[in-house]
């Protein structure tokens, strides 16, 4: 009979990109159940409401996470924007496209170099983050800041890109696909890649809509929906097709993610080339009414969900986020149970965890 | 922002069942405490949002929804963590600990503490 070990893991562990903590019991070699544990950072964020007033709650929102830190503002600001009414002016809905395609490109390509450093490839990993720093030269240019931008506020968005700037950015793209080809083409074709990532982590396209998965992670397994499709800030103007895998393996995940680089590449050419003159901030007058509102956004890791409820105060009754990682915490766990224990950091890596923003 | 539909306690599991039987996936549940209590349980399908609203003078009990979709137990851990709601049923029960917060039940609005009566003894020197 096989020996049971229960094994304990994270949340500090040379793979682990966060903190996360699971309970390991295992049967020689192989994974037989995990529980996980978080609670290392929660923060209670949501509940800086009683505190800030609904325009600097902005500000916090952004402090969810360091990597999804745009879309996390952008999210909040959609949700009071809804609450409370406000047509915000079209280009500044263009140009908020336009950082949320860099926030998918600073964030897939740091979670591309997590990977490959996970597997050991290093140099990859390094081309990899190489790769994210020049998208963070755009941010910087554009915003004044590489992690935390500010620039999203209810109403709009605090600074216009110029059409200068923009003509630079587009005359980055080119330069910014080479970069991409060059590691996507290891990621996709390389033969010690696929040995370590193909096959592994299965997820049939029934057990990821069963287990509520979102993002990249539903994606690969063949499920077809990307909120951008909703048609929020320019999508709808733009037309998004889901970028969809059937191969429902830690592979299939990679793929997604490296074509969705391709993809955002495309959108913000589109964006240069489309953006409309005009203002891009409103004035935003009065507090928020009583009532609720969901905004749901597509971030890199998902669908993220937005709740506010008003009172008629200047302070909000509540702020909720649900996070991607959230929603895909219970489909890792199912991925893990089962596996060998020496592919588990690489089974976490694939949902592309972000539990500083799951726990808020 | 889709569909909200109120119902009480007693019908929430046949709703989630039904909803399961029809395609949709679970997208969020939470918990809203303004001066009653307020949960609810979002579902997806075709972009679609339907919202099962439970609002309760009280803070209610409420059954476990991972008989249905299994990726509950996270959010019905949170909302007990945060909230103080007993869920009974849950597929994992992290019984208090999922969080780890110093502070029983944080999110819940505490009543302003009372004047103390005069002639009280103090606690401080």
């Amino acid at each position: 009979m096989a020996q049971r070990t229960c094994i304990p893991y994270g949340p500090q562990h040379p793979v682990l990109p966060e903190p996360i903590h699971f309970d390991l019991l295992l049967e020689d070699e192989k994974i037989v159940d995990a529980v996980p544990s978080i609670g290392y950072i929660h923060r209670g964020l949501e509940m800086l409401t009683r505190d800030h007033d609904f325009m600097s709650m902005a500000y916090v929102a952004e402090r969810i996470c360091g990597i999804c830190s745009f879309i996390h503002g952008m999210g909040y600001c959609q949700a009071v924007e809804g609450l409370m009414g406000v047509e915000v002016p079209e280009r500044a809905l263009w140009l908020r496209t336009i950082w949320s395609e860099l926030s998918r490109l600073q964030s897939h390509t740091l979670w591309l170099g997590l990977l490959a450093d996970a597997m050991g490839f290093e140099s990859l990993f390094m081309h990899s983050w190489r790769v994210r720093e020049l998208i963070l030269d755009v941010f910087e240019e554009t915003t004044g800041g590489r992690i935390i931008f500010n620039v999203c506020t209810p109403g709009g968005v605090r600074r216009d890109i110029d059409a200068q700037t923009l003509g630079r950015i587009a005359g980055l793209l080119p330069r910014f696909r080479r970069e991409i080809d060059a590691v996507a083409g290891v990621f996709l074709h390389d033969a010690s890649v696929k040995a370590r990532l193909a096959g592994i982590g299965s997820l049939s396209r029934e057990e990821a809509h069963a287990w509520g998965c979102v993002g990249p992670m539903a994606r690969a397994s063949g499920l077809s929906f990307d909120m951008r499709q909703t048609g929020y800030a320019a999508y709808g103007r733009l037309g998004v097709e889901p970028v969809v895998e059937t191969g429902c393996d830690s592979m299939a995940r990679v793929a997604v993610r490296v074509r969705e680089l391709y993809q955002s590449l495309d959108l913000i050419g589109r964006c240069i080339k489309e953006i409309p003159a005009g203002d891009v901030l409103v004035k935003v007058a009065g507090s928020p009414p009583a009532g609720e509102f969901y905004a749901r956004l597509e971030q890199p890791r998902g669908e993220v969900v937005y709740y506010v409820q008003g009172n008629g105060t200047k302070f909000l009754e509540r702020f909720r986020v649900r996070t991607p990682t959230f929603a895909n915490i219970p489909s890792m766990i199912h991925l893990i149970k089962g596996s060998r224990l020496s592919d588990v950091a690489l089974l976490v890596l694939t949902i592309d965890p972000c539990i500083s923003c799951t726990e808020r | 922002m889709g569909e909200t539909i109120p119902i009480d306690v007693v019908e929430l599991l046949p709703r989630v069942k039904d909803l399961r039987d029809r395609g949709y996936r679970l997208v969020q549940i939470h918990c809203v405490q303004p001066s009653h209590w307020e949960l609810n349980y979002s579902f997806d399908k075709d972009y679609g949002l339907v919202t099962l609203k439970i609002v309760t003078p009280a803070r209610p009990d409420l059954p476990s929804v991972s008989d249905f979709f299994p990726s509950a137990f996270l959010y019905e851990n949170e909302i007990h963590e945060l909230f103080g709601i007993e869920v009974s049923g849950m597929s994992i029960d992290y019984k208090g600990h999922l969080y780890e917060g110093r502070q029983a039940e944080p999110f819940v609005k505490k009543p302003p503490e009372a004047a103390p009566a005069e002639g009280a003894s103090g606690g401080g020197r």
